[in-house]
């Protein structure tokens, strides 16, 4: 049992572990997923954003300004920001490449003559604005001398094109001038040098022989390489002289004008270049003539030294030969052998001493003809270098002051002729004004006339037209005035004529209505009738008065007659009779009782005729009930209106209906009366 | 409502119907009452009767006349005269 128990326990807590230990892990489970996807997220988000900054820096220089230390970061994962990348680097080697080309298409403009050179010099034009295109460019001028563009036809770009290559060439053959002369000076040195140490290499002791002969060697060495490359250099400047000068040559052919000043300033250029470059030959011509006598003599004396040595050798071989002769002392023999070779010698030259004396003379005129021949040769050469160089000079002297008067007398003639111009158009324009001014005049007072002619014919047609016209409207107006005033005078009488017919009608026809009642009704409203009434008087006020004058109730509900009053009387009278004892103070019902009895037994008259003045004894009811009767047999109605209106209490209540309807048709039959009076006094008048 | 021509000559005549028929039936109600107290309280004695019918027709005819009197009747009103204080009705408004 307990065992059952304790397995069922297990078996409850087994089920219920596994759950809770599902939902723990349902809950770690979940909120590792949620940190894993929010660390792959952030991962995500950092890693896009450095890769897009990579490619764009535009993007990167904008996060990086928004974000603080996200330049650290991008700096460890991408490097430092390249500066200014994109279209500037792009120029930077244009113009690099620019400047190479450049050197490279005067290089080629020097050494190659035979081509195209406008068309190279426009390429070289060209280059400098598309710098994109420099290789094809390149390319087509070196292969394809027929490619040239369309603006160097014109002649604003040969002219540019023109002073473009004399520069060009100008510049170049300054460089190689320059150089040559550089060349040529450096020879100059080296030839000075030279023949000093020749010179100091002859004076000096026999010590130091070796090293000075070796000195002059190097010397030498030198002299001849810089006398080479001074020739080199030499023939370069004179290839681009001569180039420079065919340039020259072809712009003078060109014949542009704008071109003129910059050949002549080239063609000066030229000049002293040419004349610089022949000083420093003539200098270095000299200094190798200088050479050529240091060293014919150091030639004649080692010449002499050399015959010397051998005489002294054949006199004495064993010295040279012998090992003896290194202790450096001489036997007696070798010195007498010496000493008499010297005497002899000593004699020889003695004799040859007397000859020379001799020959002396002739030999002086002799090296003076030579010096002189050669002076002349000399002087001749630098005379005519001198008058080329001063031809050449006057011949751009004379060139320069033409073009000076050229361009003088030009802007001389221009004002000239701009003056005249003005002049002519001064004298033209005030001959025109003044014929302009009189044919003006002219055709004005022409015209004036004509018009004034026109205008005085019309004004007279039309005045007569006018008061013929004028005549006839105002008899014409006299008459239909009169016309129509007899008219009006007619039509007003008619009018009235027929506004009073109007009205007598209107007030018939009313009358008519009133008359037309029946014994218990009432007649037909007035309205109709009376609004007719007051349509027919149109401005008569009294007319007008009168019509609105009618009663209200008669207008909508009609009055009733004379007779129906009547009867309606007669059955009011005993009724009147029988309450005659009642007022405000005696209505109690045996008062009524006590009125009834009255009634019973009083008798009176029927009729009875009221007399002129009514006393206090008339208003007894009964007899003024009488009276009434009277009067209305004998048709008064008002008076029995009047008469009635004297009851009192009771009676007089009973018989207020009848008499607010007496009251009634007696009004409405007053303003029809009156309004038939008024007609028939107006028909009356008009008649008359 | 009838026009008033018709009411003022005939009001008299139907003032007198109203009141003839009204006084009869109180009368006869009041008979009726007075037999049945008679019968029921008072041993049958005919004092009930005949005062029953007799305050039936009292009854009546005082309806009659005030019928008859109303025209002449004046209602009248207590109106309280008051005097307006100036001063009290700037104070208050």
């Amino acid at each position: 049992m307990l065992r059952a128990c304790l397995r069922g326990a297990d078996a409850a807590a087994r089920v219920r572990r596994p759950s809770h230990l599902y939902h723990v892990n349902i809950s770690v489970s979940g909120a590792a997923k949620v940190v894993t996807a929010s660390l792959l997220t952030l991962g995500g988000g950092i890693g896009g954003t450095i890769l897009y900054a990579k490619w764009d820096h535009k993007f990167r220089a904008a996060v990086e300004k928004n974000v603080p230390y996200s330049d650290r970061v991008f700096g460890l994962a991408l490097g430092p920001a390249s500066q200014d990348v994109g279209i500037p680097v792009k120029k930077q080697v244009s113009m690099d490449s620019q400047k190479v080309l450049m050197m490279w298409f005067t290089n080629v403009v020097i050494c190659s003559n035979s081509c195209n050179f406008s068309n190279l010099l426009c390429f070289v034009f060209v280059s400098h604005s598309e710098a994109s295109t420099e290789a094809t460019h390149i390319i087509s001028a070196i292969s394809e001398v027929q490619s040239v563009p369309a603006p160097c036809d014109t002649k604003a770009a040969t002219a540019k094109a023109v002073s473009v290559s004399l520069e060009d060439s100008l510049a170049s053959s300054a460089k190689a001038t320059l150089q040559a002369i550089g060349a040529q000076e450096a020879a100059l040195q080296a030839i000075t040098q030279h023949s000093q140490k020749l010179k100091t290499a002859m004076e000096v002791a026999p010590q130091e022989k070796s090293t000075q002969w070796k000195d002059v060697e190097a010397a030498l060495s030198d002299r001849t390489c810089a006398v080479n490359d001074a020739g080199t250099a030499l023939l370069k400047a004179n290839e681009a002289l001569a180039s420079l000068k065919t340039v020259i040559n072809k712009s003078k052919e060109l014949k542009i004008a704008a071109v003129r000043p910059l050949v002549l300033a080239a063609e000066e250029n030229l000049h002293n270049m040419v004349v610089d470059l022949d000083k420093v030959i003539t200098q270095v011509q000299t200094a190798e003539s200088e050479a050529k006598i240091v060293s014919q003599y150091s030639e004649l004396v080692r010449e002499a030294k050399q015959q010397f040595e051998r005489e002294v050798s054949s006199l004495t071989p064993e010295i040279q030969a012998n090992w003896k002769g290194l202790t450096g002392k001489l036997s007696v023999d070798d010195l007498n052998a010496l000493i008499a070779h010297a005497h002899r010698r000593i004699d020889q030259l003695n004799r040859e001493l007397a000859e020379q004396r001799v020959r002396e003379q002739i030999h002086i005129d002799a090296a003076l003809e030579q010096q002189k021949m050669e002076h002349q040769n000399t002087q001749e050469k630098a005379i005519n270098t001198a008058l080329q160089h001063i031809t050449e000079d006057a011949r751009l002297e004379r060139e320069r002051k033409l073009s000076e008067l050229r361009e003088v007398m030009e802007a001389e003639m221009r004002t000239q002729l701009r003056r005249q111009a003005a002049a002519h158009t001064d004298h033209v324009r005030d001959v025109i004004k003044v014929q302009e001014q009189e044919l003006r005049a002219e055709a004005e007072q022409v015209l004036s006339s004509k018009t004034l002619e026109m205008e005085t014919r019309y004004r007279q047609l039309s005045q007569e037209q006018l008061d013929n016209f004028t005549l006839d409207m105002n008899t014409a107006y006299a008459r239909l005035k009169g016309m129509e005033e007899a008219i009006d005078s007619h039509v007003v009488a008619e009018e009235e004529a027929r506004k009073a017919h109007q009205l007598w009608l209107s007030v018939d026809a009313l009358n008519y209505t009133i008359k037309t009642a029946d014994a218990e009704s009432p007649c037909l409203p007035l309205e109709s009738v009376a609004q007719v009434v007051k349509d027919s008087c149109h401005n008569n006020d009294f007319a007008l008065a009168l019509s609105s004058a009618l009663p209200e109730e008669s207008l909508h509900r009609g009055v009733y007659s004379e007779a129906s009053l009547r009867a309606r009387f007669n059955s009011l009278r005993p009724l009147a009779r029988r309450v005659a004892l009642i007022d405000e103070s005696h209505n109690s019902l045996y008062q009524y009782l006590l009125s009834y009895l009255q009634a019973a037994l009083l008798f009176e008259e029927k009729q009875q005729a009221p007399p002129a003045q009514l006393s206090s004894e008339d208003l007894d009811p009964f007899r003024l009930l009488s009276y009434a009767n009277y009067c209305l047999e004998h048709g008064d109605l008002e008076l029995a209106a009047k008469l009635v209106n004297q009851l009192r209490g009771e009676a007089r209540r009973v018989v207020e209906d009848w008499l607010t309807e007496a009251r009634l048709t007696l009004e409405t039959r007053q303003v029809v009366s009156l309004l038939s009076t008024l007609d028939w006094c107006r028909i009356c008048m008009r008649a008359v | 409502m009838k026009l008033r021509v018709e009411n003022m000559a005939d009001e008299h005549g139907q003032k007198w119907d109203r009141c003839l028929a009204d006084t009869a039936v109180k009368t006869v109600t009041g008979l009726g009452v007075g037999v049945v107290f008679s019968v029921l309280f008072f041993k049958r004695r005919t004092w009930p009767i005949s005062f029953g019918s007799g305050l039936g027709l009292g009854m009546g005819y005082a309806n009659c006349q005030h019928d008859f009197r109303s025209p002449y009747l004046i209602h009248g009103r207590m109106v309280k005269v008051r005097t307006r204080c100036s001063v009290c009705e700037r104070f208050l408004t």
